[in-house]
Order: C-alpha cells, then sequence, then structure tokens
C-alpha cells in the first residue's frame, strides 16, 4: 500500500463521518419517545381517527388556512353531528388546550418547527391578551 | 434497452419492497437487518475498493496540467493547473471536489461541412452536476433529523433554508426538487445527446433511475401517501438503528419500507459501481501529484534494485574474452604461469 500517511487518515475520517450518528448519539442523552394522552377535556372524537391526525394533521390544518384566508371559506365541518370552525385556535385547542404536550412535544422530538405559531396563540398566552383588552 | 433494463431492476426491487414489508414480520427484515447489512457492506467496500486502489503503484508522474508548470521567475506559473506544491495540490484537489472544475472545462465537438471540426464550450454536465450533488448532500444532511436525538441546531438551520419558501405542509424542500431534476437533468443528458449515449451502458442508468426512484418516492411518502407514516414512528424506528436498539413501534406505511429498501439497494451497490468516484476523486493521481518532474525525480516503485556497473568491472568480467577477440583492454591479463 502507497501513500499510507493520507489514505488510512482519509479512510478513518470517511467512516467516522459516515459513523457519526452511531457515537453522536451515544455521546448525547437522547430524550424519550412521546407519549400520546388525551386532552384534558376527555373528548375523545375528533374530525378524524387518532392515526389520520397523526399523519396528516398537518395537510388539513393547510388547507383549512387556504380556505379561510386565501379564498374566504369559513364553512364549518361538520363530522358525526359535531361542528368544528375551520381554525387552529378555534378547533384543536379548544379540546387540546395544552400546547406544549399536544404539539410541541413530538415537532421537538422529530425537529419539526412549523411555523402555525408566527400568527397563532397558544392558549395560555391568548388568554393574557384577553385580560389587557 | 440498456435504460429500459434499468427501470425494470428498480421496478422489481419497489415491488420486492412493497409486496415483503406485507408479510407478517417481514418489516424487520426491511427496516432493521437490511439496513444494518448494506451500511456493513457501504463501509466494507468503500474501504476495501479505497485500499485496493492504494495498493496499485503509479510508475510514472501522470498528472494533468492545464496551465504553464513552475519554471523560469519571469514564466508565469499556474498554480492551480500545474500545482507544484502540496499546498497548491490540495488547492486543485479542494476546487475540483467542491466546484467540478473539469466538468466546467467539458467541450462539445461537431463535424460541420468542409468538413471542419469545431470544439465548443458545454457547461451543462456541470451545470446538471452541481444541481445534482449540492441537492442530494442537503438532501442527506437533513436526514440526519430522523437519526440523532437530540437533533443539533445546525440541521435545523439548513432545514429552515432549505424549506425557505414556505409552500405547503409539510414545508416542500427546495433540494427535494433540485435532486429529482438533477438527476433527470443527467439522463436527460445521456439520452439526448447522442455520442454519450453511445457509450452509456446499464450501470451508468442504473444509478440514476435508483436515484431518482429513492427520491421520488421520499417525496411521496412526505408530502402525498401518507397514510400510517407518522414521523414519531419513524423516528422511533430510526434512531433506535443508529443506538442499535431499533423498535417498531406500530404500523408504519409501505412507502417508507420501499424506500429504506432502495437506500439499502444503494448502499450495498456503491462500492461496486462508478458511484465509488466519489472515493476515486481523492486517489486519482492525475489530480493528487504535483507537477514537478523537472525537480524532483519520480521512482517507478517496482523498479528492480540495479547497481551501479562500472566500465572497470565490465571489463573484469569478460576481460578473458575480450583479449581473445582482440578487443583493446586498459588492464591487460595476468601473466599466466603454466604456459612455459
Amino acid at each position: 500500500m502507497y501513500n499510507k500517511g493520507t489514505i488510512i487518515p482519509g479512510l478513518a475520517i470517511f467512516v467516522l463521518i459516515v459513523t457519526s450518528p452511531l457515537w453522536l448519539n451515544a455521546f448525547m442523552t437522547g430524550s424519550t419517545v412521546p407519549k400520546v394522552e388525551l386532552p384534558p377535556g376527555g373528548e375523545t372524537k375528533c374530525i378524524a381517527s387518532a392515526t389520520v391526525m397523526r399523519s396528516s394533521h398537518m395537510q388539513i390544518l393547510n388547507e383549512w388556512r387556504d380556505d379561510v384566508l386565501r379564498d374566504a371559506n369559513r364553512i364549518a365541518v361538520t363530522v358525526d353531528g359535531k361542528e368544528y370552525r375551520k381554525g387552529l385556535q378555534m378547533a384543536c385547542m379548544e379540546c387540546h388546550t395544552n400546547k406544549e404536550k399536544f404539539c410541541d412535544a413530538c415537532h421537538e422530538y422529530v425537529s419539526v418547527k412549523p411555523y402555525c405559531w408566527d400568527c397563532h396563540l397558544s392558549p395560555t398566552l391568548a388568554a393574557t391578551k384577553k385580560e389587557t383588552l | 434497452m440498456k435504460y429500459a433494463f434499468s427501470f425494470l431492476a428498480v421496478i422489481a426491487l419497489v415491488l420486492i419492497a412493497w409486496l415483503g414489508s406485507q408479510i407478517p414480520g417481514m418489516p424487520y427484515l426491511f427496516g432493521v437487518a437490511l439496513p444494518y447489512l448494506a451500511l456493513m457492506i457501504f463501509l466494507g467496500g468503500f474501504v476495501y475498493r479505497v485500499v485496493h486502489w492504494a495498493k496499485t503503484p503509479v510508475p510514472f508522474s501522470i498528472q494533468t496540467t492545464c496551465g504553464q508548470g513552475k519554471s523560469l521567475d519571469f514564466i508565469k506559473h499556474s498554480k492551480l493547473e500545474a500545482p507544484n506544491t502540496t499546498a497548491e495540490v490540495v488547492a486543485r484537489m479542494f476546487l475540483e471536489i467542491v466546484c467540478f472544475r473539469s466538468l466546467f472545462r467539458n467541450t462539445k465537438s461537431e463535424i460541420h461541412d468542409g468538413p471542419h471540426i469545431t470544439y465548443e464550450s458545454s457547461k451543462w454536465l456541470w451545470v446538471f452536476s452541481l444541481i445534482f450533488h449540492y441537492s442530494f448532500l442537503v438532501v442527506v444532511i437533513r436526514h440526519l433529523r430522523l437519526f440523532l436525538d437530540p437533533v443539533p441546531a445546525c440541521i435545523g438551520w439548513i432545514e429552515y433554508l432549505d424549506g425557505l419558501f414556505q409552500v405547503g405542509a409539510p414545508t416542500w424542500y427546495m433540494t427535494d426538487i433540485g435532486l429529482l431534476a438533477g438527476v433527470a437533468l443527467l439522463f436527460g443528458r445521456r439520452l439526448i445527446t447522442r455520442h454519450v449515449r453511445f457509450i452509456s451502458l446499464v450501470n451508468d442508468y442504473f444509478p440514476l433511475v435508483l436515484i431518482f426512484t429513492i427520491a421520488l418516492t421520499g417525496i411521496l411518502m412526505r408530502y402525498f401517501l401518507r397514510t400510517d407514516i407518522d414521523i414519531v414512528n419513524v423516528k422511533q424506528l430510526t434512531v433506535g438503528l443508529a443506538t442499535f436498539s431499533p423498535v417498531i413501534g406500530a404500523e408504519i406505511g409501505s412507502i417508507f419500507y420501499i424506500h429504506i429498501f432502495l437506500v439499502c439497494i444503494l448502499l450495498a451497490y456503491f462500492p461496486f459501481s462508478k458511484l465509488m468516484h466519489s472515493g476515486g476523486v481523492f486517489m486519482s493521481p492525475t489530480r493528487n501529484m504535483k507537477n514537478n518532474t523537472r525537480a524532483v525525480r519520480h521512482i517507478n516503485p517496482w523498479n528492480p534494485r540495479i547497481l551501479p556497473h562500472s566500465y572497470a568491472g565490465y571489463e573484469d568480467d569478460f576481460r578473458e574474452y575480450m583479449v581473445e577477440a582482440g578487443l583493446p583492454v586498459e588492464k591487460e591479463l595476468p601473466p599466466k604461469k603454466d604456459e612455459e
């Protein structure tokens, strides 16, 4: 083997980079997988099943956003006789009042940073705003 | 035919993963066993290939130069094109790897009436390669969010910049489109340019189709076929893979297994294919040698050891025969004792 002095360190760096998740995780304390909880109010029904909501809630919210803000279509969604107004604060957060548990726990775990909260307020924040008005 | 075969092969692989992952118990094969196996083949094969190359001697100093080599002081030395020192070689290699300078020099030759031949700069290959490689790099770095827990902030910044346009939810990434477009353009170039199509083989088309399908399944999984794609479950599995404790918590959609199976195929195929140019670019003597043949002698490593042999020694070996043949010698034969 020729040029051992450069090739062996080069290969070592390559292997370290490829396996970096293995040893980075070994040195970092991992978080636990977030656990799902039912909303504090005790509601068990949503606009769709739990699996659909878990995988596709962002697409539903995006459609609602486009309906309401771009097409001025605020017609409420009715599922199983119950009416849901189109909106994060008006529908979702009505039952799931705890943003930290309902939104942030999973989003932080998988490093998703939705920009909902650029405009929306979490229920606790919204309550403080109401008082000042 | 050559490209049709690549499509058929990838379709067959997709079907294997799609149908295979439906069988109970098989998700562990596709989600756990094959990724580990593929990663081991990738790393082992990569190191094997590089060591194999490193064992090959370089008999001549064969750097390619495209500029004036170092000469007399008043002749301007082109430092990047004919590097004379290690630092200049490093700078040249760096630009080659990061900017693909040799692709930038690509030319197109055409025969016109006369007949005479013309050469014209052709930058398409360079542009398509830049789009493809950098999109792929960002896509790979972004995937670290699924393998690292907690996720470092810098990966979040890359994701933010990549999804800067905030189109849709989940946000569309620029590199998703860049990767698909880059592969499609490189594939199209192989089909449209006649002489490139003539020299293209199955092993040129197959990686392009495979990478295109990997990107396509990833995009379908993220934006369209979201049934049973709960990212928390997925991350539980992928972080489990990176910490040697993989768990498949709940059912994950088949599109995920198709995606991961194709990635495994890519990893396992990588060391035995043209994709090894990623390691090979560092090993190519035409790039990594110094253009200093007038200053430093390059010795062929397989040269036999030949000791200097002076004329006096030569005459010592053959004096008897030389005298016999009547050739002049510098030193006469010793007087013979038993002649008289």
